[in-house]
C-alpha cells in the first residue's frame, strides 16, 4: 500500500525556480490560446443585441441561452450534425479499409507493375481537391453525384498520405511472423487479418483519428459539391447558411462551438493515443 | 525515405534465414502473385476515379472552352494557358498565396518548436498544455475563421478593445492578410506542435546526461543535441506547411465574407480558380489554372525531395 502511494508520488518533483517560471509562461501562453474559444463561448451566452454592442465586453451582462435555443429551433443544425456524422464515419471506415489493404499490398506482396503503381500513388500526395477542384467537380458531376452523400464521401476516400503511413509501418513488421504462418498453411488474407492488422492497431488508430478530424472539419469539398442546405455538413452549413441570414454573432458562435465540440471531446479522451499515434505513424521519426 | 526502407529490409533479409530462404521465397512469391493485386485494387479504384481521372480530365478541359454544363466545348489549343499567363489577376492571386506562405511557414515552425519545448519541459500538467495548444486545430476551419472575423471586426471586436487599438483589420488592405495569418497561426500551430513534441520525447535522455557530464550548458545542449536531432521533423513541418499554405482558401474566404478582401488583397489562387469555374462558368480556363497550380505544387514537392536527398548524401 505504502509503496504504491510512494510510487505515485515520486514523479512529482519539487517546484524549482525554473519550473515556476516555465509554468507561469505556460499559463500565459495557454491563456492566449484559449481566449478566442472563451470569447466565443461568452458571446454565445449573450443576447444578439448584447453581442453586437459597442464597445464590446468579454463577459455577458445578462447570461442567456437564447442563442443556443434559437439554433435548435430555427436552424438545420441537427441535419448538418447528422450529415457530418454520416460523412465522417463513412470516410473513416472506407479510408481505414482501403489504405490498410493497399499499404500492406505495396509493402509485402509482389505483383506486376508494383513499383510503377507505388510511384503514381505517391505523386497523388500532391493532388487535393484544392489543387484540382474544378476538374474533380466536373468528374463528380458527370457521375451524377452532385448533392448526394456519395459525392461528398467518395472523393475524400483516396488519400495517398494514409497509404504511405501504413506502408511504412507494414514494412517494419518482421517477415518471420508471417512466414511461420504461411508454412503452417495460412493464406495471405488470413495472415493479414489475424497477424498483421492486430499488430498495426496503434497506426490504424492514428490514421483513423486523423482521417476523422480532417473529414469532420473539411469545408472546401462539401462546399463545392452541395447546394442543398439539407445535405450540408456542419462547417459548411454554419459558414454559408448562417452567414447568409446576416450575421447573428451569438448564434454563429454557438453553432461553431457545437461543430467543434465532438472533436474536442474525442481529443480529451484519446489524447494519449493521439500523441502516441503521431510518434507511431513514423511521421515524427522521419 | 525510400533509401532507409530498403536498408532495413536488406539488413533483416541477409544473414538470419539463409536456410529457409529458398522455401520461403517460393511461398512468398506464390502467395504474393495470387493476392497482391487484390490488396491494392480497392484503393486504386478510388484513386483512379477521383485523382488520376480528374487530373487527366483537367488536362483535356484546359485545352477547351468548356463551360459548367460541359456541352458544346470546342478545342482551343493553348489559348487558356496563354490567357492565364497574361492574366494579372491570376498573378496577383498567386502572389497572395505565396505571400501568405512566406509569412506563415517560418512563424509556425518557430512557434511550434517553442511551444513544444515549453510543454516538454514543464513537469506538471502536461496534458493541460497539450490540450490548450492543440485545441484550436480541432475546430473546423470555418469556425476558427468566424471566431477571428468577429474578434477582428472594428467596433464590436474584442481584439481592438482588449489592446486599446482602432485597427481596421478586415477592411484595410494593409491589415487583411495579416489578420488571416494571425488566425492561421492560432488555428494550425497545434499540429506541428504535436509533431515536435513527439520528436522531443523520442530523443534519448542519455545524450543529455552525457553532455551534462561534459559540462555543456543548456544553450549548448539545445544547439548541439536538440536542434540536430529535430532536423528531420523540422524538414517535415516546413514541407507540410508550405504545401498546406499554398492551398490557402477556407480562412481567407470566410473571414472576408466570401469576397476577395479589401481591394482584392486576400484573393488566393484556389479562390480565383474556383471563381472562374463556378461563378464565371469558365471550366476550361479554370482547368488550365488548376493544371498550372498542380505544376507549381509538384515543383515545390520535387524541390523538397531533391534537397532532402542531396543533404542526406552529403551528410554521410
Amino acid at each position: 500500500m505504502t509503496t504504491a502511494v510512494q510510487a505515485r508520488k515520486s514523479p512529482r518533483k519539487p517546484w524549482t525556480p525554473s519550473q515556476i517560471i516555465l509554468t507561469l509562461i505556460g499559463v500565459a501562453v495557454s491563456a492566449v490560446f484559449v481566449a478566442p474559444i472563451a470569447a466565443a463561448l461568452f458571446t454565445s451566452l449573450k443576447s444578439e443585441a448584447e453581442a453586437a454592442e459597442i464597445p464590446p465586453h468579454w463577459l455577458p451582462e445578462v447570461w442567456t441561452v437564447q442563442a443556443w435555443k434559437a439554433l435548435w429551433e430555427t436552424g438545420n443544425i441537427t441535419n448538418w450534425f447528422i450529415n457530418s456524422l454520416v460523412v465522417s464515419v463513412c470516410v473513416t471506415s472506407v479510408v481505414l479499409t482501403v489504405s490498410a489493404l493497399a499499404g500492406y499490398g505495396f509493402a509485402r506482396t509482389e505483383f506486376r507493375g508494383k513499383s510503377v503503381l507505388m510511384g503514381i500513388v505517391m505523386s497523388g500526395l500532391m493532388i487535393s481537391p484544392a489543387v484540382l477542384g474544378v476538374p474533380l467537380f466536373t468528374t463528380v458531376q458527370q457521375m451524377g453525384m452532385v448533392d448526394t452523400y456519395w459525392g461528398m464521401i467518395l472523393p475524400q476516400c483516396a488519400p495517398a498520405a494514409m497509404v504511405y503511413i501504413l506502408y511504412k509501418f507494414f514494412q517494419g513488421v518482421p517477415r518471420e511472423l508471417e512466414e511461420a504462418a504461411f508454412i503452417d498453411g495460412a493464406g495471405r488474407w488470413r495472415v493479414f487479418f489475424t497477424i498483421v492488422v492486430p499488430l498495426a492497431r496503434p497506426s490504424l488508430a492514428a490514421v483513423g483519428i486523423f482521417t476523422f478530424i480532417a473529414s469532420w472539419n473539411n469545408f472546401l469539398w462539401p462546399y463545392m459539391v452541395t447546394n442543398n442546405p439539407d445535405l450540408m455538413t456542419m462547417p459548411n452549413g454554419i459558414a454559408t447558411v448562417m452567414n447568409s441570414y446576416g450575421i447573428q454573432w451569438a448564434q454563429l458562435m454557438a453553432g461553431g462551438l457545437m461543430a467543434g465540440l465532438p472533436l474536442i471531446i474525442v481529443f480529451v479522451f484519446f489524447q494519449r493515443q493521439i500523441v502516441a499515434g503521431v510518434a507511431h505513424t513514423g511521421l515524427a521519426g522521419q | 525515405m525510400t533509401t532507409s526502407a530498403h536498408m532495413t529490409t536488406g539488413a533483416v533479409a541477409a544473414p538470419a534465414r539463409a536456410r529457409t530462404a529458398a522455401a520461403t521465397a517460393t511461398v512468398r512469391r506464390k502467395q504474393g502473385f495470387q493476392h497482391g493485386g487484390w490488396f491494392v485494387a480497392p484503393f486504386l479504384a478510388l484513386f483512379v476515379l477521383f485523382v488520376i481521372w480528374p487530373l487527366l480530365r483537367g488536362v483535356y478541359l484546359s485545352f477547351t472552352d468548356a463551360n459548367i454544363s460541359g456541352d458544346g466545348a470546342s478545342f482551343v489549343g493553348l489559348d487558356n494557358y496563354r490567357e492565364a499567363l497574361g492574366d494579372s489577376a491570376m498573378w496577383d492571386a498567386l502572389g497572395h498565396s505565396a505571400y501568405f506562405t512566406l509569412l506563415v511557414v517560418p512563424c509556425i515552425t518557430v512557434l511550434a518548436f517553442l511551444l513544444a519545448m515549453l510543454a516538454h519541459h514543464i513537469e506538471r500538467g502536461k496534458w493541460l498544455w497539450r490540450l490548450c495548444f492543440f485545441v484550436p486545430f480541432l475546430l473546423p476551419s470555418t469556425v476558427a475563421a468566424n471566431m477571428f472575423q468577429w474578434l477582428f471586426t472594428q467596433g464590436i471586436g474584442l481584439v481592438n478593445e482588449t489592446f486599446g487599438l482602432d485597427t481596421p483589420w478586415l477592411t484595410d488592405k494593409s491589415y487583411a492578410m495579416l489578420a488571416i495569418v494571425i488566425e492561421t497561426l492560432w488555428w494550425t500551430v497545434g499540429f506541428s506542435f504535436l509533431l515536435y513534441l513527439a520528436a522531443l520525447q523520442g530523443i534519448p535522455d542519455h545524450l543529455y546526461e552525457a553532455a551534462k557530464l561534459d559540462g555543456a550548458n543548456a544553450w549548448h545542449r539545445m544547439v548541439h543535441i536538440t536542434l540536430p536531432m529535430l532536423r528531420h521533423i523540422t524538414g517535415l513541418v516546413i514541407a507540410l506547411q508550405i504545401l498546406a499554405s499554398l492551398q490557402l482558401f477556407d480562412q481567407a474566404v470566410v473571414m472576408m465574407d466570401f469576397g476577395p478582401g479589401p481591394e482584392v488583397s486576400t484573393r488566393s489562387f484556389v479562390q480565383y480558380t474556383l471563381e472562374q469555374g463556378f461563378t464565371s462558368y469558365r471550366v476550361g480556363y479554370a482547368s488550365a489554372m488548376s493544371i498550372i497550380f498542380f505544376v507549381i505544387i509538384a515543383v515545390v514537392a520535387l524541390a523538397r525531395m531533391w534537397l532532402l536527398r542531396t543533404r542526406e548524401e552529403g551528410g554521410r
